[in-house]
This record gives C-alpha cells, sequence and structure tokens, in this order.
C-alpha cells in the first residue's frame, strides 16, 4: 500500500533504500548528504534489520566496506557530498572493473553555488569517467522511486550505480508516496576471483567487459521512462534532474521537452529533439555536462545554448529567476533591495573551545610575524572571519597538515596546522606521519571537540584516541600535549604554543573540549528522560 | 490557489520549527507542499532562510521566484527586509520587531523599523516580549506563527493549531499548551 510521508530529498532516498532491502549505508558526514544516513540510524525498519549504519572514518572507507558487502551479495549504499568522490575515487572507478555482485549504489550530493563547499564539481563527470549509470532525480518522488530502480539496475548491469544529487532538492522536503518494503538479499559471496583480483590480467578482461557493455547502458537509458521526450514547435529544451521543475516552472507552451534522469545521454532521444526542434537549449544544474555531449553529438551546425554560451549563468545553481530569463520571460523583482541591511556571516558558537584556541593562537603569533597558519575544513574554518582572521589558508580535508609541512619544508617558520578531530582522523594521520618520518618544524593543533559538529554532531572516529594515534604515529611525547581551552587556562595555552613554537619538529598540541552544540543535546535529552 | 512563504531568521531562532507546523497542517489539510531548507554552515548564528510553497494545485520549483512570495515570515526584523526583492506586489511582511544584534555593523534601529513601516503591508510585534510575559520565552516563534495565520487564507487558524498539537505532543502537554497559548496571543495581537 503506498502511503505518504512529508520527506526531505535526502529522507526519500534513504526510505527508498530501506525498501529495497538495504543491508548497509557507508559514509562520511559531508553537507547536503549526511541526512540520508541520519535517517537510516534513526529508522525503525533499519534497526529492525539490523542494518549497518554507523558512520565511516572517510568516503574512501565508506567506498570499500560497501563494495565488500556488495562482494558478499547484499545491498549497499554509499553517500557522500560531491568532494567525498575525489577521496574515494581509486575505489569508485575500480569498482567499475570489477563490477559488483549485491546492489551498489553510490549517492553523490552536489553543492552548486557552494552554499558549503569548497567547489562545484559535477559528479555526472565521475560517473561517466567510471562508464557507470547514472541516475539524476528531480523531485523528492522520484527520490524514492530511483532508490529501488536503482538497486536492481546495479544487480542487473552488475556495476555501481552513481545517484547524483543536488543541494536544493536534498534539503528540500515534499509529500511522497512509500511502497511497502522488499526482503533483503542473503549472504552469498562472489566466487569469480578472476573479476576481483585486478592483476594486470584480469584487469585487462575487465575493462574490456565494461566497455562491452556500454551498448546496454545506452540502450536501457533510450527505453527509460525517466527520459521523457515531449515533442513540440520551435524551441526544444533539455532539462536535467532538478532543473525540469524549473522549466515546469516557467515553461512557455509549446516547446519540445527532453527531461534527462538517468545517463548515459539518450542520444537517440537528443536527435529526436532537435529534428522537432530549430534549437536546443540544455538546463543542467552544476557544469555543462549535457551541454558539451550534445553539441559534439548535434555538430557545430545546429545551435545549442546553456551555461557555455551564458544564456544560463555559467556558476551557481539554477532557480526560477536564471531559468525564466533563459527563456526570456519576464519577471523578478518587485521592491528593491533594503537599504538597512548587513551581512550576517555565520560564526562560531559563544563559549566554543576554537573560539579559545583561536585567542590563544593570535596571542602567541603577534609575536611571531613571520608565521603562517594552515586552516583545515570544519567549523575551525570560520577562524578565517573576524574577530580572529586567524588563518592562511583551507583546501581540503586533511591539508592543514601537509600544507604546512610544505611551507616548513620550503623554510616558512614557524609553520602552524589547525585541524579538528574528525577531520584529523578523516584525511589528517597519513600527513602527520610524512611530517614525523621528515621532522618537519611544524606545530600541529588537532582542536577537538569530540565529535564532527560542522554537519551537527555526528560520532568521531578517533574520540578518546588521539593521543594514543599521535605517539604510534612517532610524534614525541614530550612534544604532545593536552589543554583545555578555556578562558582561565590562556596562560597555560599559550605558553605550550609559545613553547612548541620554538621547537624545530613536529609537535602536536590538542586542546580538548565538549562541542557546545552537542553538550547542550544531551543535557536536553538528560533532563527530558528525567 | 497557492500561497509561497518565505521565512526568515538568525540561525538558531527556529524557524524550521515554524515550517514544520506549517508543513503538517498543510499535509493534514490535503495541500500540495514544498518547503526547501538551509542546512550546514549557515546555521551558526549566520542568516537563514526557508521557502515554503504551500498549493491546491503541484509544484514544480522548490524556490520560489523573485517577486513572488505572498508572505515574508521573520523572526527578525533587518532578516525580513533582506528577502524584499522577493517579496510579490500584494505580498506582506510579518516579522518579530526586536533585533538580533551579532555583528558589528548592525544599521540604526529607528532607521531599520522606519523602512520596514514604509512597506505596504507590515505587522510587527515583539515576540520575545509576548512570549516572556506568557512564561512561554520558548515559543517566540509561535506567536509569529499567531500573527502570520491573519495572512493565510488557504489555512485555518484551527488547521495550525491542530497541527501544533500534533507536532509538540512527543515534548509533553506543558510544551503544547505554552506553544498554543503563544500562538493565540499572536492571532489575537494584530486584530
Amino acid at each position: 500500500m503506498r502511503v505518504k510521508r512529508l520527506l526531505l530529498g535526502d529522507e526519500a532516498l534513504a526510505l527508498g533504500a530501506l525498501h529495497a532491502g538495504l543491508s548497509g549505508v557507508y559514509a562520511y558526514p559531508g553537507t547536503p548528504s549526511t541526512e540520508i544516513t541520519e535517517f537510516i540510524q534513526g529508522d525503525p525498519l533499519a534497526r529492525e534489520r539490523g542494518v549497518r549504519s554507523r558512520w565511516c572514518t572517510n568516503e574512501k572507507t565508506a567506498m570499500e566496506a560497501a563494495l565488500g558487502m556488495s562482494f558478499a551479495g547484499k545491498r549497499a549504499l554509499v553517500c557522500m557530498k560531491h568532494v567525498g568522490m575525489n577521496v574515494c575515487a581509486d575505489a569508485f572507478v575500480n569498482a567499475g572493473i570489477t563490477g559488483v555482485k549485491g546492489g551498489l549504489v553510490v549517492v553523490a550530493a552536489d553543492d552548486p553555488s557552494m552554499h558549503s563547499s569548497q567547489n562545484e564539481q559535477d559528479s555526472r563527470f565521475y560517473g561517466k569517467f567510471a562508464l557507470v549509470p547514472i541516475l539524476e532525480p528531480s523531485d523528492q518522488q522520484e527520490c524514492y522511486d530511483l532508490m529501488a530502480e536503482a538497486f536492481r539496475l546495479s544487480e542487473e548491469v552488475r556495476l555501481p550505480v552513481l545517484l547524483r544529487m543536488v543541494t536544493r532538492l536534498a534539503h528540500s522536503r515534499a509529500a511522497v508516496a512509500v511502497g511497502d518494503p522488499i526482503p533483503q538479499n542473503e549472504l552469498a559471496p562472489d566466487g569469480e576471483r578472476t573479476r576481483w583480483v585486478l592483476l594486470p590480467g584480469n584487469a585487462r578482461r575487465q575493462y574490456a567487459a565494461l566497455i562491452d557493455k556500454q551498448p546496454d547502458l545506452l540502450a536501457r537509458a533510450e527505453q527509460s521512462p525517466r527520459n521523457l521526450l515531449k515533442e513540440g514547435k520551435g524551441l526544444g529544451v533539455i532539462a536535467c534532474g532538478i532543473a525540469f521543475n524549473y522549466v515546469r516552472e516557467v515553461l512557455p507552451e509549446g516547446v519540445s521537452l527532453l527531461k534527462v534522469s538517468q545517463y548515459p545521454l539518450p542520444a537517440a532521444k537528443v536527435r529526436a529533439l532537435a529534428a522537432a526542434s530549430d534549437e536546443i537549449l540544455v538546463v543542467e544544474d552544476g557544469q555543462p555536462f549535457v551541454e558539451e555531449q550534445v553539441k559534439a553529438l548535434l555538430g557545430a551546425g545546429y545551435p545549442v545554448s546553456g551555461r557555455l554560451t551564458g544564456r544560463l549563468p555559467r556558476t551557481g545553481e539554477l532557480n526560477p529567476d536564471n531559468v525564466a530569463a533563459a527563456f526570456g520571460l519576464a519577471g523578478g523583482p518587485v521592491h528593491q533591495p533594503a537599504v538597512n541591511l548587513a551581512s550576517r556571516p555565520p560564526q562560531l558558537c559563544q563559549g566554543c573551545g576554537h573560539r579559545d584556541v583561536y585567542t590563544a593562537l593570535n596571542q602567541v603569533l603577534a609575536d611571531y610575524p613571520e608565521a603562517r597558519v594552515f586552516g583545515d575544513i570544519g567549523c575551525y574554518t570560520l577562524g578565517a572571519l573576524p574577530p580572529f582572521r586567524a588563518i592562511d589558508s583551507c583546501v581540503d580535508m586533511g591539508a592543514s597538515i601537509t600544507m604546512a609541512k610544505g611551507a616548513a619544508d620550503a623554510g616558512v617558520y614557524p609553520a602552524v596546522a589547525v585541524i579538528g578531530d574528525s577531520t584529523f582522523t578523516h584525511s589528517g594521520m597519513t600527513s602527520l606521519l610524512d611530517a614525523v618520518n621528515d621532522n618537519a618544524a611544524i606545530t600541529v593543533i588537532l582542536s577537538d571537540n569530540l565529535t564532527t559538529a560542522m554537519t551537527g554532531g555526528q560520532d568521531s572516529a578517533g574520540t578518546h584516541k588521539f593521543e594514543a594515534i599521535c605517539l604510534a604515529l612517532g610524534v614525541e611525547r614530550e612534544h604532545l600535549h593536552v589543554v583545555v581551552p578555556l578562558p582561565k587556562n590562556m596562560e597555560e595555552i599559550t605558553r605550550v604554543i609559545r613553547e612548541e613554537l620554538d621547537y624545530k619538529g613536529v609537535s602536536v598540541i590538542i586542546p580538548q573540549r565538549e562541542c557546545m552544540q552537542t553538550l547542550a543535546r544531551k543535557n536536553r535529552q538528560k533532563r527530558a528522560a528525567q | 490557489m497557492k500561497t509561497d512563504i518565505k521565512l526568515a531568521g538568525v540561525g538558531g531562532q527556529g524557524i524550521l520549527s515554524i515550517a514544520t507546523v506549517l508543513g503538517e497542517a498543510a499535509t493534514e489539510a490535503g495541500l500540495q507542499l514544498k518547503q526547501a531548507e538551509v542546512h550546514g554552515m549557515s546555521q551558526r548564528g549566520g542568516d537563514v532562510q526557508s521557502d515554503l510553497r504551500l498549493s491546491t494545485d503541484p509544484i514544480f520549483s522548490d524556490q520560489i521566484p523573485l517577486g513572488g512570495a505572498d508572505l515574508i515570515l521573520s523572526m527578525e526584523p533587518m532578516e525580513a527586509l533582506r528577502y524584499l526583492p522577493y517579496l510579490g506586489p500584494e505580498g506582506a511582511v510579518v516579522t518579530s520587531s526586536k533585533p538580533f544584534v551579532n555583528i558589528p555593523n548592525y544599521p540604526d534601529e529607528t532607521a531599520l523599523l522606519a523602512e520596514l513601516d514604509s512597506l505596504p503591508k507590515v505587522t510587527r510585534m515583539d515576540i520575545d516580549a509576548v512570549a516572556k510575559e506568557l512564561m512561554a520565552p520558548r515559543s517566540a516563534n509561535m506567536v509569529l506563527l499567531g500573527m502570520a495565520a491573519r495572512h493565510l487564507a488557504i489555512l485555518a487558524p484551527e488547521d495550525l493549531r491542530n497541527a501544533i498539537r500534533t507536532v509538540f505532543a512527543r515534548k509533553g502537554d506543558k510544551v503544547v499548551e505554552d506553544n498554543l497559548k503563544a500562538f493565540d496571543a499572536g492571532y489575537e495581537g494584530i486584530q
């Protein structure tokens, strides 16, 4: 029986996966993908079925564990934000070569407009690169429905399926008609070693087999009811995923429309659209993935426009306004922007330990004008903004330590890295090992708030293990310190920082105090329980 | 019939609870609904907004177009002004009149309120003061929802009261009562 539930796009994906017989979800938190795994962690059916759902250390460990579950014959889901695809790319691309046994669906949640990200990369390129099918839902209902199709498709073609989301759909709620769950797969490990042992001889065979699968993948996309062609006259529009909604919102009557939600790009449908139209406008969120392919498909003589031609903005997310403008429709604001307005950027919470860390660091570094501070990804990136203005870089997960090391190698002194606990276990431990092996003159501040705070307080993989990890990686005992970042301890903290800046080797200072948000949440739960 | 609402505030002020109550009421009333939220980084004391679209017919875009909002509903007066370009020709603004100052360059309060009052349809109230007076300081957002109910032809006040009962039920009777009281104060306050 289908019942209606009010769900975020992310939640609809999660429920779709559970109802498709999911056995495990593997993920590292990252906006806008976090809510998928959180939903599964809190769902009664998942508990009843023993669906594996703990947070992973990073996207690569997540992808590999999911591939292992697929190897064992069960259905597995991997979720991440788009830049997580860079972290797990090795496993993802090679999973296309080995193929899968149990259905394996990889959700990459892109963030056009970079609401909470460092770039606007479009994950569909990864799907094409790995030669695997890609699904792209247009609304919350399709999020739920496509998940079951994705698992079925994955098992039929024996490949991982990439499901591409965007922030706006991930974090928007609508009523979704949901069905009944199907049973989980039985344990049935794969016995075909030549598929899974990627020695060059096997890998060559497997790669050829992957190439041989491509015509079938294309035929499936051509026949998919998700790729819907409605012929009209004049202008032809290709609308991918969520772009379909913006087009429908503003659609002028009579144009031809091809909705694309399954890739490889259905070339025959694109040609049919071109034949029925005078020109084609490609509307897609993210990068001009389809626009480039359509241009190549139709040749230089056929007019194709979109983000590459400037008919739609080259950067930023789509919205009903820029899509309406692409159709030449009038609209826009009635009221002018207000005069009495100031921007209100996000900031570190009052009472947050990171604040005390930056206060101490700034106080000490006032005496070291040559110092450079390499930041990392997390709440503490906000240390770049006033009043602290405390960091000189923030690039990718773990880069603080390794960039500080490289800068120290080049002669920068003092070189300081500021990294959070969850980011450290995600991608900073190997960086620290490199620094130890070179005895680089860096001071690492591992600001430990006992959680993955930025994404809403998920468990952090290394909690209570950081001293042991640093010692095991070779940091010397006398250059490893744990302090409690509170204003009353400022004298001790600044003294420790100063001493370690003066030491020309690797030191790690761990300011350790629980995140204000998770602490408040625990206190609320405690009060509610009383 | 359709109603597009721009919800605004500062991270942590509880605009998502307003959205949840409106969503529950709309679902019970058999309306179509889309609600785009902001999660992640901006929640840390920065400006937050949510697009809520209610309609008797299918809704396509998750985002409200510029000049399309029937209502700006804001927990903070400057945040109400931030979304003026989204306000439609007949649109109303319902907002708290009490500034939340967590930035050094917050505009002059008198000038800000004067700019608000220059708009054609504005209702503002010190919702924190009202909630405090009711001994329900955490229910300021429901005072605001009560004020908004006067502008929501698509939903009856009783639909919203029922939704408050459902949404806050698991937090206990006291929380439900506080929120209903706050809602009624907002609703009566702007007669």
